[in-house]
């Protein structure tokens, strides 16, 4: 294939559709390829065998960054650094430290998320090959869409499963 | 689709006893397309700008101006421009700070813990009720920013070294506040945000087609490119997943943390363990309270019938029905405590709370969280929207009122009858009250106008086109 081509895109009309069209191409052995979906569509993960996402590893090392951050701030601040006395308790206890460091827990957990959400996602991506069809006006509004991408190395049989599976308005992506 | 016929063989117990099929609420009427559902919530932002919207907004931004003039004059002059003085030395402004975080903690309520319960009415309202916390946030933070009087010097708040040497008290509920209120205010707009995501790329494209390319841009450049990819769905469901998962502690932290502020001190009236979950009752009561109080207005100006149905209206008003009834309980185990624990002082704070100086604060407050939601048992209450909404004026008054009711009737009457007082707010202080509303309104005006008040992609998803599995088994 040429190398001004970023791949192939179909349309589909519903849900329904696009997931059996999604479980053909994954059975054919394409990986380099995705589906585009207005809303998140139950159960295509499993019928494009994606892979449960890694995302919540990212926030638990943000949650523990954020607890551990909190316990040791007070305990260096109050305990440490200028040690202050209040009605003669102990320097530090993780007792009364617990609410900002769970507080923290959950800010860090929180900023985790959305990074780790948009480093996964390759996002911010402004521009995308993807992105100057006009397919894509719909694809994001009410028609559901099947990228195909030439680095495939199925992408010569791509055009015939397309169309076996129900795609129409089958067109070329220039990259 | 109803329940039952799902699929495979049923028990054969279910033909013997024959149970009622219950058919799911619709949640969004009249079987609307989803290019329908686009064209509604991108129209509100691609139509010119109405009438109504500029009048509102002038008034908005008049009524804010009390605020500035307000906060201004007390920065000039000093905290003592408002009505504080012994022993009342808290007063509207940390009323006011419990009232504005308590209305947010609804939006948290209905975008994180209605998630995690999977209750699907959740989508329509969740965008409005969301920027309703954020904005709620922003009021509230003003209260305890310039009480400090010298507000150039409130970022002694924050553990930053500074030139004293000094490090802030951590054993001190106040300061918790301020970590639980900035870590509050940071995830509500992160969590916000996520969710705008996928609908600012549908407002970029339209305005590209529609030739706007300023506005093109600006939508684009926050939505980060976004293109619908479900590799990326796949990514952002989990994301969104857990910050839910952990906006539902933080939310019923944060108004724990606020009662903290009171329940930490010795004051009759202050010093009781039920203020937790008391406070979060109060806030999601009042905040549903505001909920109503916003989207029924909205909901006749931009006919959006469809989409905020009874059944939501319904939803909503039960809500304000049970977290209200659980105030209530609350009043009343207050009482009964104050006379069970035989403490003196606590039943004496509790007496004068219903029959002292105050007593008209007592029965605002009863008469409007207690009595008002009692009418929302009834069906054809709920079903009229007028007077649902004259009713949730009522919940925000009344949750105000609680506020000030807790607050300044146990400092008015603490221990020692020799340090007793009378508090009256200065005129300092209801000015800059109530330009909190024009704060608040402004905001949320501006929010309307440019941003979609609904997540399109979430109720796309609610609605049977967006189900795979619709009608084909």
């Amino acid at each position: 294939m040429a190398a001004s081509t970023h791949g192939l895109i179909a349309t589909f009309d519903t849900a329904a559709d696009i997931y059996h069209a999604a479980e053909k191409v994954r059975d054919a052995g394409f990986t380099n390829w995705d589906c585009i979906t207005p809303c998140p569509v139950h159960g295509l993960d499993g019928a494009m065998g994606v892979k449960r996402s890694k995302v919540p590893r990212i926030s638990l090392a943000g949650g523990i960054t954020g607890f551990i951050t909190g316990m040791s701030m007070i305990y260096f601040t109050g305990a440490v650094d200028y040690p202050l006395i209040v009605g003669g308790k102990p320097l530090f206890s993780p007792m009364f430290a617990f609410p900002v460091a769970y507080e923290l827990t959950i800010l860090f957990t929180a900023f985790a998320t959305i990074g780790g959400m948009l480093i996964l996602n390759g996002l911010p991506m402004h521009y995308h090959p993807v992105l100057k069809t006009d397919h894509i006006h719909r694809g994001l509004d009410d028609k559901f869409l099947i990228v195909i991408e030439s680095s495939d190395p199925n992408y010569d049989s791509a055009k015939a499963l397309l169309e076996s599976a129900g795609g129409t308005e089958i067109t070329e992506i220039e990259s | 689709m109803s329940h039952s016929d799902s699929s495979g063989a049923q028990p054969a117990i279910l033909s013997e006893v024959d149970p009622i099929d219950f058919p799911r609420a619709t949640l969004v009427e009249n079987d609307r397309s989803f290019d329908w559902i686009t064209d509604k919530i991108c129209g509100i932002i691609e139509g010119k700008t109405p009438t109504w919207w500029w009048v509102c907004f002038a008034l908005a931004c008049f009524v804010a101006t009390w605020t500035v003039a307000g906060i201004t004059y007390l920065v000039a002059t000093g905290v003592g421009v408002w009505g504080h003085a012994n022993p009342v030395n808290w007063a509207w402004d940390i009323v006011n700070f419990v009232f504005w975080i308590g209305i947010g903690h609804a939006g948290t309520l209905i975008s994180a813990i209605l998630c995690l319960l999977r209750q699907k009415w959740r989508t329509s309202i969740n965008r409005a009720a969301e920027a309703m916390t954020i904005f709620a946030v922003v009021c509230a933070g003003i209260f305890p920013v310039f009480h400090v009087g010298r507000v150039w010097f409130a970022w002694y708040l924050f553990p930053i070294p500074n030139s004293n040497y000094l490090w802030q008290n951590f054993r001190s509920p106040l300061e918790w506040d301020v970590f639980a209120v900035s870590t509050y205010g940071t995830v509500s707009v992160l969590f916000w945000y996520v969710g705008l995501i996928p609908d600012l790329a549908i407002l970029r494209d339209r305005f590209y087609k529609a030739g706007n390319k300023t506005r093109s841009f600006l939508y684009g450049f926050f939505a980060m490119g976004w293109r619908g990819a479900n590799r990326h769905w796949s990514n952002y469901e989990m994301a969104y997943l857990i910050l839910a998962g952990v906006s539902t502690p933080l939310v019923l932290s944060v108004h724990t943390i606020v009662s903290f502020d009171f329940a930490v001190s010795l004051l009759p009236g202050w010093h009781t363990t039920i203020f937790p979950p008391y406070f979060v009752a109060g806030a999601i009561f009042s905040g549903f309270g505001m909920v109503l109080t916003l989207m029924l207005p909205l909901r006749a100006i931009y006919k959006l019938e469809d989409l905020i149905t009874q059944y939501h209206i319904d939803c909503m008003c039960k809500i304000t029905l049970a977290t209200g009834t659980i105030v209530g309980y609350a009043y009343g185990m207050e009482f009964f405590i104050a006379w069970y624990g035989s403490n003196p002082y606590e039943g004496f704070a509790f007496i004068n709370r219903a029959f002292g100086h105050y007593a008209w604060a007592y029965w605002i407050m009863i008469s409007c969280n207690v009595i008002t939601p009692q009418f929302f048992w009834f069906k054809a209450v709920r079903e009229n929207t007028a007077f649902v909404w004259i009713l949730s004026i009522f919940v925000n008054v009344g949750m105000w009122f609680e506020r000030f009711v807790i607050i300044v009737t146990s400092l008015a009457r603490d221990f020692l009858p020799s340090s007793w007082g009378y508090y009256s707010p200065s005129i300092v202080e209801i000015f800059t009250f109530f330009g909190t509303f024009g704060v608040f309104s402004v905001l949320f005006l501006l929010f309307i106008r440019f941003l979609p008040i609904m997540p399109m992609a979430e109720i796309k998803a609610v609605t049977p086109q967006g189900d795979p599995h619709h009608g084909a088994h």
